[in-house]
């Protein structure tokens, strides 16, 4: 019987003082996925994360679709965050047929992305609020999130799943008062988030229940390959957006958010900074985006891409989100593979959680940033 | 073997509902009333107002409603209505609704969101009863192995135990189930049973996240006992009793929050964390141990087990209102009875009813319930309201808070206690 068991299955010495939690799937505090945390008294022993619960091997099917009929397919895995997951590849798929994108579709592209980090980020805020016991913080950015969802719907006609951004630009172009609209939501869009920190991120339980909790040095961030808030909240200046700007990203001023402590605070806090750059951002996109023009260049039916292949990537919600595509002159691709956040931050968590308090555990995992459905894909 | 559901049907529900009716009233007449009539013609009848109550005199009543008054006033003062009504169960149960309904609505005003809306005409105001209804139709499902004796009992002590707790609490002078000369002591002894309950359901259960729940509870539970039994230590030396009723009349010049708001304060945290309520909810953690040591409850069992943990609240608003927000006491707000409606009877357009008997409870009583039940509203709300505004904490957070700082605020409290007893400011010859 030498057959290596599935994690948790195993039969294993077992110890009195150590008590094994199956943290997972059908659990309130897992997501679609398993931890099996063992337990002695109220420290955790060891994590063993055991993600695949939602696999769907979006990248095998990719295989079977052309370039065109991926797109509302490469979306499923972030549903709520689906510009950005898609615009890695819409920016491959762009060097692959060799096309290129009008002004105004690159500024559409950076506005429709930076709304879709609002729609993820207070979702996985809201969720950090309820994991803490905090219920007003899970009521209140479903709420507000309602306001880039509107914006979103105005903008691509679908409220979560966009599939907004082709190759060659964007679907449609904006409404007609678009700019108007936009601009006072997220003015106001601001001003409540900056009430979040009255009731959630000055609360002084918050801070006693996060701060020095699952600490993640500079070195280990970096070594252990953590990506997006997790890496910037361990005070490494890293930025997909300013580090390798893609579109029109340079040409805009962004400001990078960087945390010095590593803790589960800094890292719930650094989403919360980015959303308000994102204000900033979305505000010069939109006094910079040209008034008119086309959005998107004309596809020949079926495209095919050379023998070639490219890797492109973006700052999504989570952190670096890279797409490698591999053509061989063909209408569908070789091989689409997915490079997300998720799967990178989750990594660090048995490490984090090791002598950590049970009660610890909610803090520390969600703060990761992940989202258990994109690491699965 | 599955059973499809018919398809329901209003039309189909309503005519059941007028059979059930009618089928009750037919086995009302031909059964009940009889039934009644025998047993009233062989068992001794109460004399009221030196009438012997006869059944005739009962029909009597049906078409002289005032002759009722003496039966419902012999009524009112039986120990049944005591336990059953007013001061007892069926009060703390409407003020324990009532509180459900306001958390809801409160926490959703909160929330920017609109909470229970369409049940009910006004503002999803039968959202409970709706509820009440669904527990009682679920099933209830017991897990294999658990030991299921203790597994049934435990929801049922608890509420019998959260019961007694209420019997304790004077709501207006005279009106309390049990006046006993050592409620405090029994007040105590009672907390004190609540982690029996908790960590018996918890280990009957015999699954995981319960047991860990129950232990959370366990800690949580005696620790905080301690100060809070300390805390009351302060209001038992300065008014020398342990009735609750002589603390409540003790304090009808002053408050003791007046004197003693440390005690208060203290009382008032580990009230919260006694109660398991935010931010002391780690018994029942949602996102680290599912629901606790309610986990595998489910059905009218769970529903029992939120029942007692609302009279449970009742009992503990009711109780810091009677130490230190003086009870019943507050200035007569509820007009005389109206001298002429006895003198002179109710003038009723033409006629004019003579109402022997009249009035029913005294202007003390109701002055006393109004305002002690404006003050546990106004309790319950202070201890509703941190659910919308904290997080939880940790359960070493938790143990530092009871064992460090609480219990060293509440030997302060009984520091101030004697200080002002031997001060001459309160106590004999002093300000009370």
């Amino acid at each position: 019987m030498t057959a290596r068991l599935p994690p948790g299955l195993q039969l294993e010495k077992v110890d009195d003082r150590i008590m094994t939690l199956n943290v997972g799937p059908q659990h309130p505090g897992s997501g679609h996925m398993r931890l099996i945390i063992k337990v002695d008294g109220d420290y955790i022993v060891s994590c063993d994360p055991d993600p695949g619960y939602v696999h769907r091997g979006e990248e095998k099917m990719a295989e079977y679709r052309n370039y065109i009929t991926n797109i509302p397919h490469l979306e499923r895995p972030v549903i709520h965050d689906s510009c950005n997951i898609l615009y890695p590849y819409c920016l491959g798929v762009e060097e692959l047929l060799g096309l290129e994108v009008p002004e105004r579709a690159k500024y559409v592209r950076v506005i429709a992305s930076e709304l879709n980090r609002f729609t993820y980020t207070l979702y996985w805020l809201g969720i950090y609020g309820i994991f803490l016991g905090h219920s007003t913080m899970f009521m209140w950015p479903m709420g507000d999130r309602e306001f880039a969802i509107d914006l979103l719907e105005k903008l691509t006609g679908a409220r979560v799943t966009h599939s907004y951004f082709v190759p060659g630009g964007v679907r449609n172009d904006a409404p007609a008062n678009f700019e108007d609209v936009c601009l006072r939501q997220i003015n106001y869009l601001e001003k409540r988030l900056k009430t979040y920190a009255d009731i959630f991120y000055d609360n002084p339980i918050l801070i006693a229940r996060t701060e020095k909790t699952g600490v993640l040095s500079r070195e280990d961030a970096i070594r252990l390959g953590t990506t997006g808030t997790v890496l910037r909240a361990s005070g490494v200046d890293y930025d997909v957006r300013t580090k390798e700007p893609y579109d029109v990203y340079d040409e805009l001023d962004v400001h990078t958010n960087v945390l010095k402590n590593g803790d589960s605070y800094d890292r719930s806090k650094t989403p919360w900074l980015d959303m308000l750059e994102s204000c900033n951002i979305i505000r010069q996109a939109l006094e910079k985006m040209p008034k008119s023009g086309s959005v998107r260049v004309k596809l020949k039916p079926n495209p095919k891409g050379g023998n070639d292949e490219v890797y492109k990537r973006v700052e999504s919600g989570r952190g670096s989100l890279g797409v490698y595509i591999v053509s061989r002159s063909k209408p569908e691709p070789y091989r689409v593979k997915l490079s997300v956040g998720s799967f990178r931050n989750l990594i660090c968590m048995p490490y984090l959680l090791k002598g950590e308090k049970l009660g610890n555990m909610p803090a520390v995992y969600w703060s990761l940033n992940y989202w258990p459905v994109e690491a699965d894909r | 073997m599955s059973v499809i559901a018919p398809k329901f049907r209003l039309g189909y529900f309503l005519k059941s509902l007028t059979d059930n009716i009618f089928w009750i009233i037919v086995l009302l007449t031909l059964v009940g009333i009889p039934a009644i009539m025998i047993v009233l013609f062989f068992i001794d009848l109460p004399v009221l107002d030196g009438v012997l109550l006869t059944p005739f005199l009962a029909f009597t009543m049906m078409f002289h409603p005032e002759l009722a008054v003496p039966v419902v006033k012999s009524l009112l003062y039986s120990d049944f209505f005591r336990i059953a009504a007013f001061p007892g169960f069926g009060f703390a149960a409407l003020l324990a609704a009532g509180t459900i309904f306001a958390e809801r609505k409160l926490l959703a005003k909160l929330q920017l969101r609109v909470g229970p809306f369409y049940c009910g005409k006004f503002e999803g105001i039968l959202q409970l009863m709706a509820d009440g209804l669904k527990l009682i139709s679920k099933e209830i499902i017991i897990p294999a192995k658990a030991d299921k004796p203790i597994f049934w009992t435990a929801p049922v002590l608890f509420v019998a135990t959260a019961a007694a707790f209420v019997s304790l609490i004077p709501v207006a002078p005279g009106w309390v189930v049990a006046d006993l000369d050592v409620g405090l002591l029994a007040v105590f002894a009672i907390i004190g049973f609540f982690p029996i309950i908790t960590i018996l359901s918890a280990w009957s259960a015999n699954s995981k996240f319960p047991f860990i729940g129950g232990i959370r509870a366990l800690h949580q539970m005696v620790s905080f006992e301690i100060p809070l039994i300390l805390s009351l230590l302060g209001v038992v030396i300065l008014t020398g009793t342990l009735n609750l009723s002589e603390i409540v009349e003790s304090q009808s010049n002053y408050w003791f929050i007046a004197f003693l708001p440390i005690g208060a304060i203290v009382f008032f945290i580990s009230m919260l964390a006694e109660l398991e309520r935010i931010p002391f909810d780690l018994p029942e953690a949602e996102s680290e141990i599912v629901a606790g040591w309610l986990t595998e409850f489910s059905g009218m069992i769970y529903g029992l087990v939120q029942l007692g943990s609302y009279l449970k609240l009742y009992a503990f608003a009711a109780l810091f209102v009677v130490l230190f927000l003086g009870g019943w006491q507050g200035p007569m707000v509820v007009p005389p009875f109206p001298a002429e409606i006895i003198t002179h009877g109710i003038e009723a357009g033409p006629i004019t009813v003579q109402v022997p008997g009249l009035p029913i409870t005294t202007q003390e009583m109701l002055n006393g319930t109004l305002w002690f039940t404006l003050k546990t509203v106004a309790v319950i709300f202070f201890i509703l309201i941190p659910r919308g505004v904290f997080p939880r904490i940790r359960i070493d957070m938790l143990l530092s808070i009871g064992w460090n700082k609480l219990i060293a605020l509440a030997f302060i409290n009984i520091f101030i206690a004697l200080g002002l007893l031997y001060a001459g400011v309160l106590g004999p010859g002093g300000l009370l």
